[in-house]
């Protein structure tokens, strides 16, 4: 027998960010963007704060970005993940403007310099869930 | 010409303070040690307790049985959350309030009670959307600017480890103080990592305890126990737009910070050449640094090299934080360091005070960054 591992945190699905997340099960990283102004940003917002407009869509991205910073968890904030410290987490600033925070995956951030270039590699959880993570551009 | 918000210097004075123990009492509540400061703020300056008409609360659960347990039914009251970033936020507020004629004399008092209750900061406390990746707490997104910061500008985690050790150093010499132990660079390095690059010594304390500033007219403030310790200059700006991530910005909050200081320098009529001492908000030592640059003690980037060799200890050039500040001294989200302020003004500060003390400033590099200068009255 073994026992389960202690579930990690989950989003916080909502009518707003539902879009983002569904977007990201078939594997597209996208921003919301406003129908009308074109303002792009992220996380998901009820009206676009540039215009106040109610008509957004969740828009693709590149998928490509920077690397703005990192930090190493050595703490568990969550019993989901006492196995994985220390782990990283970083922050990706998209070439579209909006910031993300997320993991790297195939290096870990000491390896890198901020400001290199950085792709979206996309991590299912399960048939539900998928993560878009970050991994250094080109390392496919 | 003139901003209108001028029209408040030296027109309000914190007459009176007061401050609990500092450290862990489950056998009390936040409303106990909120009476327990505001009693001792009220014997600081005198006043009838009854002559209380506002009352400003923080952190404390419910403003209405804060007045029921002071018998106070003021005609001017405010609930700030509790959120590390209120404190300036609600002394300008009552200074306006008092200005406008809303009341008489405000007490404003905090109380936190997060060291007894085992009170963390992140993880299921406090849902946020970057959860699913593990990122959370408001140390991570100071570890987030550090860590940039060291890229950007070269700045080294031993230069930040002399906000540490200065702001320990002032705290030996606070009788009040939590943390009682001196502390080296070395110690620093080698304390356990949290959020790296951010280390133990790096985070604020938690820890129980509670303040009050009682504040009226300048008019009314000659009539009381000390000298008065006037509000000279006040800065303000938010910044909301990335407020998703919180507690992070960018560009280290530095324009904002610019606009604070232009504010409050504008409005005292000094500059940072000025200031004897400076209680700088403190949640995590990298918020020093960036606070220095900002408010224009040294330029962007070079906050690292200008901390070095002790420049904010007693005796240095920029004594900071001579309560221990939150590192070391008392987590009270930056409500003592403003009662801190007052006492090096009035000159009661023992072994820390820094001699002849005339202009004393307070500033939060947060989310809603705030400065206040304070002078003799």
């Amino acid at each position: 027998m073994h026992d389960t591992p202690p579930a990690k945190p989950r989003p916080m699905i909502d009518a707003t960010n539902r879009g983002f997340w569904d977007a990201a099960r078939a594997g597209t990283l996208t921003v919301q963007r406003c129908d009308d102004c074109g303002h792009s940003h992220y996380p998901g917002s009820p009206v676009c704060p540039n215009c106040l407009s109610s008509r957004q869509s969740w828009a693709p991205v590149s998928g490509r970005g920077e690397l703005l910073s990192w930090v190493r968890f050595h703490r568990a904030y969550w019993d989901g993940f006492r196995e994985e410290v220390p782990y990283n987490v970083i922050l990706v600033g998209l070439e579209e403007g909006p910031m993300m925070i997320s993991n790297l995956l195939g290096a870990e951030p000491e390896s890198l310099q901020v400001g290199e270039a950085l792709e979206v590699v996309f991590e299912a959880v399960d048939d539900t869930l998928t993560l878009p993570k970050f991994r250094p551009a080109g390392a496919a | 010409m003139t901003p209108a918000f001028h029209r408040l210097k030296d027109r309000i004075a914190v007459v009176g303070v007061g401050n609990t123990a500092y450290g862990n009492f489950p056998h009390t509540d936040d409303y106990g040690l909120g009476a327990e400061a505001f009693r001792r703020a009220v014997e600081d300056c005198g006043l009838d307790k009854n002559q209380v008409d506002g009352l400003g609360v923080c952190r404390l659960p419910y403003y209405a049985r804060m007045g029921e347990i002071l018998g106070l039914n003021p005609r001017w009251t405010v609930q700030f959350p509790a959120h590390g970033r209120m404190s300036a936020m609600a002394i300008i507020e009552a200074a306006a309030a008092l200005e406008a004629g809303l009341c008489d004399y405000a007490a404003l008092i905090y109380a936190n009670i997060g060291r007894s209750r085992r009170v963390n900061y992140g993880g299921e406390e406090s849902p946020g959307v970057w959860d699913p990746y593990g990122y959370t707490s408001p140390g991570a997104a100071h570890a987030l600017m550090f860590q940039r910061h060291m890229a950007l500008y070269g700045t080294t985690t031993r230069q930040l480890a002399e906000v540490s050790v200065a702001i320990r150093h002032h705290a030996c010499l606070n009788p009040d103080a939590v943390m009682k132990q001196p502390i080296t660079i070395e110690d620093h390095e080698a304390a356990r990592p949290i959020t790296a690059p951010l280390r133990l010594l790096d985070y604020c304390l938690i820890n129980d305890g509670a303040v009050c500033l009682i504040l009226t007219t300048k008019e009314r403030a000659r009539d009381l126990r000390k000298r008065p310790v006037m509000i000279s200059g006040i800065g303000a700006r938010e910044a909301y737009t990335n407020a998703s991530l919180p507690n992070f910005d960018r560009n280290f909050w530095y324009d904002e910070v610019r606009d604070v200081a232009d504010q409050a320098y504008g409005m005292a009529g000094v500059g940072p050449g000025d200031v004897d001492a400076l209680m700088c908000y403190d949640n995590f030592s990298p918020t020093v640094l960036f606070s220095l640059e900002g408010l224009g003690f040294c330029k962007q980037g070079e906050s690292g090299g200008f901390v070095e060799g002790g420049t904010l200890r007693l005796g240095g050039r920029l004594p900071t934080n001579t309560d221990g500040g939150h590192l070391s001294n008392s987590y009270m989200q930056g409500w003592a360091l403003n009662v801190e302020a007052v006492r090096q003004i009035r000159g009661e500060c023992g072994a820390r005070q820094v001699p002849d003390a005339q202009v004393v400033q307070f500033a939060a590099t947060t989310p809603c960054s705030r400065s206040i200068i304070y002078t003799p009255g």
